[in-house]
């Protein structure tokens, strides 16, 4: 009844009318706010297709000179030598075999720890450990690689008295060191996303805190957990200083962590810091090698995404 | 309160007092419950029922600054599920729980019934087949899955996962089978086939049922409890309960003029 009466109240047709305007007004300025965030979203789009871009068209004219078979098969990489060799395959497995190297401590390590951290720990041991542990992820990787050169190695050396000053495990083991913020970071906060529900009905099965972790929550929480994996192999992969610090630059085909290698990355390093003119074969195989990674790193994110949904959970 | 055919009892809370922290959310509660019958436990939110039933199988042990006060006594053989010594995992072991949303692992069919099996040490393939098979069947969802052992759980039904819930609790054969409104998420159909299911599950295992639903507690209890702020105001037969309560405040609960 009232509703009725006010709704035919001449008396209240300005109010509408102010309102119709104040929404005009909302209109002009969520267009704006539209834009910005457009402009803001442009720009990082913009940025990825523009180095795509230069790598590849750097890289065609690479590939103009070196043949594809040759870059794959070859077993030398020797650009900037007089008898010159362009084989990628000597840098993958001096990458390869450093992350290899690096996943085999942080993804045990960092899974154990958020395990520990989301099942076991009580909660002021938690607020205490995850900052620091954090923290460990903001140190410059530069300052790993002298760890890893001037500690680890040495430390090494007295196990293994052959290894030289220079090699993948030393290189390899400090940066899964790195990593393990990383992973365990996020696993934990994949962890703690599983329902406390869930958890309950295997305690009240009978089971035990670590029954439960490992046979509930773990599977609850995996694609969370392959997730923080393939950041992990991402970050390996791309890792530069530490390996061009404790790694040694030559150049190595080579599958054995007790030797010393160039990567994928320190080669670039190495070879952008010298003075090569533009256009130069060697200056044009360090976009080869950039797209190189970019490739092996967008293979594993696929792999990563492909494993997200295969093992997606609706809890 | 007098019964004549006096069953046996299965446990028995005695002067239960119940702390989240400093709140005391149980309040000297004395009540039996009654071997391979079923008891509802009803009254309004926050009323305590809940906080009750999970004494039962100490789960209010998971989270740290709980305490509990009094006994509760499970027989035959006459032990204080709440004393310190007793390990909540054997406590656990004897006392299933249905929770009051269906709460599949994120496994396969069969993997979620014989979860508790395993977790008890079985790996026997053909003793898990058999007790497997055995409470599918208990759960009446046998017929519904038998083809599908092998796909995840979370894939079914509401209802058929708030039954395969009840499947495995009722695997590993416990004494006491609690459910904490095991229907809030059904619907009418769903939670037909479960009260049908816990009126057939009785003559196997003692049955605490906790229930917003009254005409739901009248449907399936042979006991009814009205809990009212921590306490227990009145415990008694559900027909006489049903019919003519002692209390005033239940008599007011049961008829909707409260809660």
């Amino acid at each position: 009844m009232n509703h009725a009466m006010s709704a035919n109240n001449p008396s209240e047709l300005p109010v509408v009318s102010d309102r119709l305007s104040h929404k005009a007004m909302r209109h002009v300025s969520e267009r704006i706010i539209e834009a910005l965030l457009f402009a803001a979203a442009a720009v990082s789009v913009l940025t990825t297709v523009g180095i795509v871009y230069v790598l590849v068209s750097e890289s065609v004219q690479f590939f103009q000179q070196v043949s594809i078979v040759d870059f794959l098969t070859d077993t030398q990489w020797t650009p900037l030598f007089d008898d010159a060799h362009f084989g990628i395959m000597v840098l993958i497995s001096g990458t390869l075999v450093s992350s290899f190297v690096a996943l085999i401590v942080a993804i045990p390590m960092g899974t154990i720890i958020a395990i520990y951290l989301s099942e076991f720990a009580h909660g002021k041991v938690r607020e205490v450990a995850k900052p620091i542990l954090e923290l460990l992820g903001g140190i410059p990787t530069i300052v790993f690689g002298y760890f890893a050169l001037l500690m680890v190695t040495p430390l090494l050396q007295k196990i293994f008295p052959e290894l030289p000053g220079f090699s993948l495990l030393s290189a390899g083991l400090v940066m899964g060191i790195m990593i393990v913020p990383y992973i365990a970071s996020l696993s934990e906060d994949a962890m703690r996303a599983v329902p406390m529900s869930l958890r309950e009905g295997s305690y009240a099965l009978g089971s035990t805190r670590l029954h439960t972790a490992l046979h509930v929550v773990v599977p609850a929480a995996f694609s969370g957990l392959a997730a923080s994996y393939i950041l992990a192999i991402s970050r390996a992969v791309g890792e530069t200083m530490i390996l061009a610090v404790a790694a040694g630059m030559q150049p190595n085909l080579t599958w054995n962590p007790m030797e010393p290698a160039a990567t994928i990355t320190s080669f670039i390093v190495q070879v952008a810091l010298g003075d090569l003119p533009h256009g130069s074969i060697g200056y044009q195989t360090i976009f080869a090698a950039g797209l190189t990674l970019i490739l092996i790193t967008l293979m594993f994110n696929i792999l990563g995404q492909w494993l997200r949904r295969k093992f997606r959970e609706s809890y | 309160m007098q019964i004549h055919d006096t069953p046996q009892l299965k446990a028995e809370a005695r002067n239960l007092n119940f702390y989240y922290g400093e709140a005391k959310a149980l309040k000297g509660i004395n009540m039996p419950i009654y071997d391979k019958k079923v008891t509802a436990l009803i009254g309004p939110s926050g009323c305590g029922k809940s906080t009750y039933l999970r004494s039962f199988n100490r789960m209010h042990d998971l989270y740290p600054g709980n305490r509990y006060e009094g006994e509760i006594r499970f027989f035959p053989d006459n032990t204080n599920l709440l004393s310190p010594e007793v390990d909540p995992i054997e406590v656990r072991m004897r006392v299933g729980m249905v929770f009051q949303k269906p709460n599949p692992f994120p496994k396969t069919i069969y993997e979620n019934v014989a979860y508790g099996l395993r977790v008890r040490g079985e790996n026997n393939r053909r003793v898990l087949d058999d007790k497997v098979e055995h409470a599918l069947r208990g759960a009446a969802i046998w017929d519904e899955v038998k083809d599908r052992l092998q796909d995840m759980a979370p894939n079914l039904s509401g209802g058929q996962q708030q039954r395969l819930c009840i499947a495995r609790a009722l695997a590993t054969d416990p004494e006491l089978l609690l459910f904490d409104e095991p229907t809030s998420a059904l619907d009418p159909i769903a939670t037909g086939a479960i009260e049908e299911l816990v009126h057939e599950l009785k003559k196997r295992v003692t049955i605490l049922i906790v229930t917003h639903n009254m005409q739901q507690a009248a449907r399936v209890s042979d006991f009814t409890a009205y809990m009212y702020l921590g306490e227990l105001i009145e415990f008694g037969k559900t027909d006489e309960i049903f019919i003519k309560p002692q209390d005033k405040r239940t008599e007011d609960y049961i008829t909707g003029r409260m809660g």
